[in-house]
């Protein structure tokens, strides 16, 4: 245990004193983050429910509404075809980001929630029947849930569910035992947990699920923007995320499928762009990915995604890691300092800090409840976000109905965090002095 | 000013007219009323509960109505120090009340009671209190209960 604890700290030590990135141009970029709140410099930490836009990606976008603005496919004057030059482009960035094999496996939506039901309302109708088994774990988003109950209440198939340990950690024992149970055919599963932020083990879940011949679904909200993310290497059959998350414009998400998998589905939206032939009594479907992108699709968001993963690009993972690890590290330890404050997935006398959560940590505080916590912060300034974030089942798995999520970017800084537990402690003096607790 | 203004804290410290409420509805409702009497001839009792499931405040109130008038008022409930003090400070508005007086009552009538400008980010937590009043009415008068938009007007 001590042993363990000085090695800790020398890590913290080492990672806490050297700046890995040079925060201070990182933040010029983010015009939001520089302003005041009530006198109080902004300490924004809630990433995980949108992240900042950098001056690169509003700069794109703005390009794109005042030289290149068309409709994307249609026309063969001269702003279309740039319009469609740049949407093209975009979804050429976004397949190097992720290594998918070919363009037409990226298909643009509207969200990662989109992107989700796309796949249970084309694949998931079309391929699983009465009493097949889609298993997901509890960490799951609400996002990542409904479109498989309204496929079980639709045409009853059975949702089963991967516990956590205390740890909050994926608990591959039990997936493995529900996979040799037998029945399953697809495995949706989050990246990483939008309130504890612990990761999945997904090489071990893909290879085991392949085994049985399931499909897996991977919501890539969270981790797309804190590592990287190889859709060959993992060998995964979807993977979903949202633009706003990364760094880029709300309005647009991104479906990976695999060629195979798409060409057999059927489209899921019908109108424009999505069809080759209308007669009057039937349609053929374009090819991909335009089957799935019906209507005029968000292309000036796009093409702001795009930029944002070009503008992540000049950084490499490696340094963002240990930045926002070094982040949370400190967190944990500033947090555990407030009297009352349990850290959630960290059960007290825990020693080791990193790298059981990324990118966020979720806690809650005896007798405050989240919602006053995050309310009186938020008037010095601090932006934390409190509620049951979407995953009501991990919430009741807890035995809590709400907790405060602290959720850190690539701008975020040591002395923001660090500003946080006396906030807190403030806080708790205010909503309790004299009071005594039930 | 101030969402978290003194009187508020306070009620959220000291919240008025908050007692265990028993298992069940309506059996052996201990209300305070403003006579100090006891459940006696003629009084009719109701208990209903909501909850605001997007961040896990809840609240139940327990009313004693004779002659279509409230003569006592307890209530019982967890969570954030909005949804907890507005509910006290509802609840000592209540007794002498008529229920035509409680349909009468709005919005409005919490917000002026907190005294604070309640934001948008808060006016679930602010509401809950007359949410959970007009649907026990509602259910005293054996109606069916209803959604946010038609008990407070969204
Ligand atoms: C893990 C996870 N999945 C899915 C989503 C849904 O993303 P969106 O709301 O952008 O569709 C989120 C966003 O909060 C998330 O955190």
């Amino acid at each position: 245990m001590v042993r363990k604890l000085t090695m800790t700290s020398a890590f913290l030590r080492r990672t806490l004193h050297s700046p890995i990135l040079n925060l201070d141009a990182i933040r010029r970029q983010f015009p939001l983050l520089n302003q005041q709140i009530e006198g109080h410099p902004l300490v924004y930490l809630d990433s995980a429910a949108t992240a900042q836009k950098p001056q690169a990606v509003l700069d794109r976008m703005e390009k794109f509404y005042t030289e290149e603005n068309a409709n994307v496919h249609r026309g063969m004057h001269v702003l279309a075809e740039r319009a469609t030059v740049a949407y093209e482009g975009a979804r050429e960035v976004v397949r190097t980001f992720i290594n998918a094999a070919h363009p037409e496996e990226i298909i643009f939506t509207k969200s990662c929630t989109e992107s989700i039901n796309l796949v249970a309302k084309s694949w998931g109708r079309n391929n699983l029947h009465k009493d097949d088994v889609v298993l997901l774990s509890i960490l799951e988003h609400h996002s990542n849930i409904v479109p498989w109950l309204q496929l079980k209440e639709e045409i009853g198939i059975k949702v089963k569910w991967v516990d956590i340990d205390d740890r909050g950690q994926f608990r591959l024992d039990h997936f493995i035992d529900i996979m040799d149970d037998g029945g399953v055919c697809l495995v949706a599963i989050t990246a990483q947990s939008n309130v504890l932020g612990t990761r999945p083990p997904l090489k071990d879940i893909i290879t085991k699920a392949h085994e049985h011949g399931a499909v897996v679904l991977v919501d890539a909200a969270q981790s797309i923007s804190h590592g990287a993310t190889d859709v060959r290497a993992l060998d995964c059959d979807f993977l979903a995320f949202s633009g706003h998350k990364l760094y880029g414009p709300d309005g647009v998400g991104v479906l990976y499928g695999k060629r195979e998998l798409l060409q057999a589905m059927p489209p899921f939206l019908g109108g424009g762009m999505m069809i080759k032939e209308v007669r009057s009594d039937a349609f053929t479907s374009a090819d991909l990915p335009q089957k799935f992108e019906a209507g005029t699709p968000p292309i000036s968001e796009a093409v702001g995604l795009g930029a944002a993963i070009e503008w992540l690009g000049q950084f490499s993972w490696k340094d963002i890691e240990a930045h926002e690890q070094a982040l949370i590290a400190a967190a944990i330890i500033e947090l555990r300092k407030v009297n009352g404050l349990q850290i959630l997935g960290h059960p007290v006398g825990a020693q080791n800090f990193a790298p059981v959560h990324s990118g966020c940590i979720g806690f809650t505080i005896d007798g405050i409840h989240p919602h006053d916590l995050t309310d009186i912060l938020g008037k010095k300034g601090i932006c934390l976000r409190a509620g049951h974030h979407c995953t009501q089942p991990l919430h009741r798995a807890l035995g809590i109905t709400a907790s405060t999520r602290l959720s850190v970017g690539i701008y975020n800084t040591l002395e923001e965090i660090r500003s946080v537990p006396a906030a807190i402690t403030a806080a708790q003096s205010t909503l309790r002095s004299a009071f005594p607790l039930r | 000013m101030d969402l978290y203004a003194e009187n508020i804290l306070d009620h959220y410290r000291h919240p008025r007219n908050k007692l265990p409420l028993p298992a069940g509805e309506g059996r052996g409702l201990p209300v305070r009323s403003s006579e100090g009497a006891k459940a006696g001839e003629g009084v009719e009792e109701v208990t209903h509960e909501e909850v605001n499931l997007s961040c896990g405040d809840a609240l139940t109130i327990g009313l004693s109505i004779k002659n279509d008038h409230v003569t006592g008022v307890g209530w019982e409930g967890s969570g954030c120090a909005i949804s907890q003090a507005a509910m006290s400070l509802l609840s000592e508005e209540l007794v002498g009340k008529s229920l035509k007086d409680i349909d009468a009552m709005k919005k409005e009538t919490v917000y002026e009671l907190l005294g604070v400008p309640v934001g948008p980010r808060r006016f679930k937590c602010a509401l809950l209190c007359l949410h959970t009043l007009k649907n026990a009415v509602r259910k005293f008068r054996k109606e069916e209960v209803r959604g946010w938009s038609e008990t407070v007007g969204g």
